[in-house]
């Protein structure tokens, strides 16, 4: 067991962006080399803080010396160190792909850096934070960050789409803040273990958990309440839906799997089939739907609703055995990676053929084969085809639900894998036939070509290091697998 | 009735009559004072449900919480309302469109 | 002028059609009667967290309790939701390329001489608010907001910000707050084991510096936020 001040490596995971936002805001004129560097430096601590924990049991950091119930506690374990992994290396390509897609517009970027940086401080807070009431403040702070990107485009589709994300995002806020002056008024304490130790099933803790989950469910865009995010991930600049597919959903579900797993697991009994049943319907109609569209960003915003259907569909699974979560965390952490160098080159593409009409994407491939690769590359994980770490979640899905007989949610699985093929394979058609009319087009700088190819890379290598990955999964036992208590 | 408990109970109903104006009017601008109604319901709640002390004396930790809540209300609030008139700059009106294009 | 073309959109504002009406109402009524429910089954009083407050009072440095949770038990909260006003005006200056200033008078003779008589008194009373912080009701929240509305006067009667006033001198005024904040966080780091952990013979002075710093950050920021956009950047291309 490491002092109990080993968990400054984490401390330094928030106080560096928020600085870096603080810095970049001040001095515009080095904002880039700043923000790198910032970047940089968070990945340093995030892999110090990875290899901390897969060697010793790291223990709480109690911010202000007092501790819970008093004071609000840092705590990280396998769960969260993945979704910090996550945003960390996703963050370090957005951070590098950004100030060459803004080149052209300094004055979107010098404000891109502080948004970008509060966000990420957001996200590294959010993922440490055991204190339900300052994981409030993380996700307004997410929110607004979020929102103040998705609006930077500027565009009518831009600002209308950020207006919508704003005001759901404050609905699921107040959802969820109702839900935290409820526990806390019945349990006295705000921290999550000393609620999992207090919560007993009463009509105030179900009152809370249907608060928090509709809160959370609309933040993380489950069908049928998806309705806001194709719009604002769409129409956002390139790297900023890159942003919000990769990692800012992934946070709101992040807190919903964190309040089920350690809080609410007395009160969920029959939830989780209902929230299957529309993680199911998600995976079809987002796929369905994205094959339909006629623009490439909308085909993607519409596969991220798909994707996040199948984190739900695992509730059912993970009921009847908890190694379905692992297959749920592998699956987010593919999809960041995937999702994220898609839309990084659906950006490219739209950048060189100065709009994103999928039917419009003559040859492509001659003029951008590394972006068109990545696009591939990615779309190899999100339809989850071996070795891509999408097929290793996928797997471990199917494994619980063939050795279980669960055979609908199996189907599903299966069948959107197909789907998505369709509308992965629809595009690449498209970037390699002709079409008739020409059009104007624009360089694209190389360093954006492979940022995109190499988080696709990654999203395939993913599934080559199965091995290690689910052993981070294990630190401290996040999903009860090893003390063999089921989760709910 | 105890009045911690009128407190508390005026608030959900803040609380809900926001979420129903956030649902049934098109104007931004209604939207975005629902939402702070809403915001206003569950910091009564908080307010309310304080005084429940056997020493007659408030709850300070919901005090702070409240604090909180009001600094990030007014915060989201002033990002709402330009984001509003940047709207309504570039659309012409200050509503959502209802379907969009796509 | 954009608040008159609203207030007249607003009139004639699209409403739901009843049938939509009367569902959502259902729902909403439904989901009020169940958390009435659950608040009505709540015990009258309850185990409470204050006792153990109560207990490290005494290290907090200061004698309000609302205070101590804000700036010393939670500050961490307090330094995140600084942080959310300050991301508040980045995002609403990313957004607006406008110049957004009201619409002002030149004051007249009364307005005048009122506020040579309150803008005066409205800080002493902040000054005030913010010391009493300690031992009453009040703080760097309070007293920010007090300091706003001196600042929000001053820029309806037609006065404007400085020239002189750098941009940069501008951004560094709205960053302060959080970053003394952050900096009193770090400082801790080297005497002591915890980040934002205050040793309590110091704890008073340094939750007032940040106190302070955080009443003139905060009301710069707030009204920056009333002006609703970014001030004109002489120079500067955007």
């Amino acid at each position: 067991m490491l002092s109990s001040t080993a968990l400054i490596w984490g401390v330094a995971l928030i106080l560096l962006p928020l600085s870096g936002a603080l810095l970049t805001f001040l001095f515009r004129a080095v904002a880039t080399p700043i923000g790198i560097c910032v970047a940089l430096a968070i990945n340093l601590c995030t892999v110090r803080l990875a290899w901390l924990i897969s060697t010793q049991e790291v223990p709480r950091y109690p911010l202000g010396g007092w501790g819970a119930p008093l004071g609000i506690d840092l705590y990280v374990d396998g769960l969260s160190m993945t979704l910090l992994i996550m945003s960390a290396v996703v963050g370090l390509a957005i951070s590098c792909y950004a100030p060459s897609y803004f080149r052209s517009a300094r004055h979107k970027l010098i404000y891109f850096w502080p948004l970008w940086l509060f966000l990420w401080t957001a996200l590294n807070a959010l993922f440490l934070s055991a204190d339900i009431f300052n994981l409030y403040v993380t996700l307004e702070l997410l929110s607004l960050a979020a929102v103040a990107l998705a609006a930077l485009a500027g565009s009518a589709d831009a600002l209308t789409g950020a207006m919508r994300y704003l005001l759901v995002s404050l609905l699921g806020s107040l959802c969820y803040l109702l839900g935290v002056a409820l526990l806390y008024h019945a349990y006295a304490t705000v921290d999550i273990a000393l609620l999992a130790e207090r919560v007993v099933a009463s009509p105030i803790t179900s009152a809370a958990f249907g608060l928090m989950m509709a809160g959370l469910l609309l933040k993380t865009a489950l069908f049928p309440l998806h309705f806001w995010l194709p719009p604002a991930h769409a129409s956002a600049a390139a790297p900023v839906s890159a942003l919000l597919s990769a990692l800012v959903v992934k946070a709101s579900y992040y807190l919903l799997l964190r309040l089920w797993l350690e809080v609410f697991g007395n009160v969920n009994v029959g939830i989780d089939v209902i929230l299957g049943v529309f993680g199911a319907a998600a995976v079809l109609w987002g796929s369905l739907q994205a094959l339909r569209q006629s623009r490439l960003k909308l085909l993607i915003a519409y596969s991220t609703v798909a994707q996040l259907g199948y984190l739900f569909v695992v509730f059912p699974l993970a009921a009847v055995n908890a190694n379905a979560w692992q297959g749920a965390l592998y699956l987010a952490l593919s999809h960041a990676f995937a999702k994220a160098a898609m839309f990084l080159a659906a950006g490219n593409m739209l950048l060189f053929c100065g709009h994103d009409r999928i039917i419009d994407l003559d040859r492509v491939v001659q003029r951008l084969p590394l972006s068109l690769s990545a696009f591939a590359l990615a779309g190899v994980s999100i339809i989850g085809l071996p070795p891509s770490g999408g097929f290793i979640g996928k797997w471990l899905l199917l494994e619980v639900a063939v050795a279980h007989a669960l055979w609908g949610w199996a189907v599903v699985i299966v069948v959107g894998g197909i789907l998505a093929a369709a509308y992965v394979f629809r595009v690449v058609g498209h970037a390699f036939t002709p079409a008739k009319n020409t059009h104007e087009v624009h360089a694209v700088p190389a360093v954006m070509e492979w940022v995109a190819l190499v988080l696709a890379t990654s999203s395939i290598l993913l599934g080559l290091s199965a091995a290690q990955t689910l052993m981070l999964f294990e630190v401290g036992d996040p999903f009860r697998i090893l003390s063999g208590e089921a989760p709910s | 009735m105890s009045s911690t408990f009128f407190f508390a109970l005026a608030g959900i109903g803040l609380f809900v009559l926001g979420l129903y104006g956030l649902i049934i009017y098109a104007h931004l601008l209604r939207k975005i004072l629902a939402i702070n109604i809403m915001g206003s319901g569950v910091f009564l709640v908080l307010a309310g449900l304080a005084h429940r002390l056997p020493d007659g004396t408030a709850d300070p930790i919901s005090h702070a919480m409240i604090i909180t809540g009001i600094v990030v209300a007014v915060a989201a609030t002033a990002l709402a309302l330009v984001l509003m008139l940047q709207v309504q700059h570039t659309t012409g009106q200050a509503v959502l469109p209802e379907k969009q294009k796509y | 002028m954009q608040i008159k073309v609203l207030s007249q959109k607003m009139e004639e504002d699209t409403i739901a059609s009843w049938p939509i009406r009367l569902t959502v109402g259902g729902i909403v009524l439904m989901i009020a009667v169940g958390l009435l429910y659950a608040i009505w089954s709540l015990s009258p009083d309850y185990a409470e967290l204050k006792w153990t407050l109560a207990a490290s009072m005494h290290e907090s440095g200061v004698s309000h309790p609302v205070t101590a949770v804000l700036m010393n038990f939670r500050g961490y909260d307090t330094l995140l939701e600084m942080g959310v006003l300050l991301l508040a005006v980045m995002g609403t200056w990313s957004l607006t390329p406008i110049k957004a200033a009201p619409e002002t008078h030149p004051p007249g003779l009364v307005q005048d001489g009122l506020l040579r008589l309150l803008i005066p008194l409205i800080t002493l009373v902040a000054g005030y608010v913010l010391w009493a912080g300690a031992y009453a009701p009040g703080g760097a929240f309070q007293a920010g907001a007090l300091l706003t509305a001196a600042g929000i006067l001053l820029l309806l009667s037609d006065w404007q910000l400085p020239a002189s006033l750098l941009p940069w001198l501008l951004r560094l005024l709205l960053v302060s707050g959080v970053a003394v904040f952050i900096g009193a966080a770090l400082s801790m780091l080297w005497l002591n084991t915890y980040l934002l952990a205050y040793p309590p013979q110091w704890a008073g002075s340094i939750i007032l510096l940040i106190e302070l710093c955080a009443t003139v950050s905060i009301s710069a920021i707030l009204v920056a936020l009333f002006l609703g956009g970014r001030p004109d950047e002489p120079g500067s291309t955007i």
